[in-house]
């Protein structure tokens, strides 16, 4: 079985990274999962958090802003709509975040709001 | 015969006109790669949102119950037709193709009996279709102090249509832009939004998946984000269609004020001849009536 898989982070204007990951740490909208090679094929939401891969060279971090990803067994694709790799990601970039809950229903705007704050004080921004 | 000054004059402000276009074409040319490059960057995100959609929205179908942006409405009798075109003139027939499409379109659904709703994106097409379809245009989106079309221009674009569509103002929408094929040919193209359509789910359909939370809430947090990532793919092949278009209007303007130029050089340079020889003759007939 292979031990490595392919990770892909997407936004609409760019890819941000494309390499082989031995595991990729998702924020699930109902929790956080780590997937790793041979994964049960899921398709599952984002919620505003930080997507961390780890592959041959070390860990590396992204915040998203939400979005979904799709596991298969030997890749993990993340679709999100705003995404910056964690060290360029900046307190305006939160507000910006902060400012856009995309819903108007008033219990997915609180929940995502309780997101962004634990996304803030996990960054400590 | 226009004088010899009258000619250079003319020659002069030709000459300045092929300087400008020469310059905006090369512009274009340096924009052109540019757009290029960001409708390249946007396409794997499209591709896998579409996929992914795709073999949901399948299942969702054949349950019978999907959300509303993929079933529509159940009914078929108010269109909205939102018209994305660009901001600036002098890119040859890049906004009237785009235009000419909505007109046809626009009135085959009046012809039968359809309602219509016009939402124009970019001043050129809201210019073109003021005067036939004025009182139709329901709203108008400005993107001229938008330096870089981003997705946030595309996200605002996509929550005004998904409000109204919301509201029931609408049941189905068509957007309309050029798609870029090459610098010379850009091709007109209408894409259906909503109700979602997919072609293309291929033999390579999507893995069984499982879903998290579950199919229909994905589906629901995906249909509004597959709106605006078409809206932005439209963008996007506009971006580089207007360059395109603008790079080869300017280019046969350019070409075209050269061809001017050598003429009108030969008329010059004719009559001054004619003028020299003249006034030889004079001198000469002068000579000789001494």
């Amino acid at each position: 079985m292979a031990k490595e898989m392919r990770f892909d982070l997407v936004s609409p204007e760019r890819r941000l990274a494309s390499f082989e990951a031995d595991e990729v740490l998702v924020p699930g909208s109902e929790g956080d999962i780590t997937a790793m090679a041979g994964h049960m094929p899921l398709i599952t939401i984002l919620r505003p958090g930080i997507v961390r891969a780890r592959g041959g060279d070390g860990d590396r971090e992204f915040v998203v802003s939400g979005g979904f990803a799709e596991i298969t067994a030997t890749a993990l694709s993340v679709l999100a709509e705003r995404a910056l790799p964690r060290d360029e990601v900046t307190a305006d970039f939160l507000d910006a975040l902060a400012n856009d809950p995309g819903s108007d229903d008033p219990d997915a705007t609180a929940k995502y709001t309780a997101d962004i704050a634990a996304l803030r004080a996990a960054l400590g921004l | 015969m226009p004088s010899l000054k009258d000619l250079r004059n003319r020659i002069d402000s030709v000459r300045s006109t092929r300087k400008i276009t020469k310059a905006m074409q090369m512009v274009a040319a340096a924009k052109l790669r540019r757009a290029q490059d960001e409708a390249e960057n946007a396409r794997p995100y499209t591709e896998r949102l579409n996929a992914v959609m795709a073999g949901l929205s399948e299942s969702a179908r054949a349950s019978g119950h999907g959300p509303k942006l993929l079933t529509g409405t159940g009914r078929d009798d108010v269109h909205l037709l939102v018209v994305m075109t660009a901001e600036r003139g002098l890119c040859g027939g890049f906004n009237s193709s785009i235009v000419r499409l909505a007109k046809t379109k626009a009135q085959e659904l009046a012809a039968s009996g359809k309602t219509l709703r016009i939402i124009t994106v970019g001043k050129k097409g809201r210019e073109q279709l003021k005067r036939e379809f004025g009182d139709l245009i329901v709203d108008h989106v400005d993107l001229s102090a938008v330096k870089r079309v981003g997705y946030a221009s595309a996200q605002d674009i996509a929550g005004n249509i998904l409000a109204r569509f919301d509201a029931g103002e609408f049941d189905v929408a068509t957007i309309f832009f050029n798609t870029f094929r090459t610098v010379i040919a850009q091709e007109p193209t209408a894409v259906q939004i909503i109700p979602a359509s997919f072609d293309s789910v291929g033999s390579d359909a999507a893995p069984f998946h499982d879903h998290e939370p579950d199919e229909e809430a994905i589906l629901d947090t995906l249909l509004p984000r597959g709106v605006a990532a078409r809206i932005f793919s439209g963008l996007l092949e506009n971006g580089a269609s207007e360059q395109g278009a603008r790079m080869s209007a300017m280019d046969s303007a350019t070409r075209n004020a050269g061809e001017m130029i050598d003429r009108l050089t030969i008329e010059f340079n004719r009559s001054r001849q004619a003028v020299i020889t003249n006034e030889l003759i004079e001198i000469i007939s002068g000579a000789e009536a001494l």
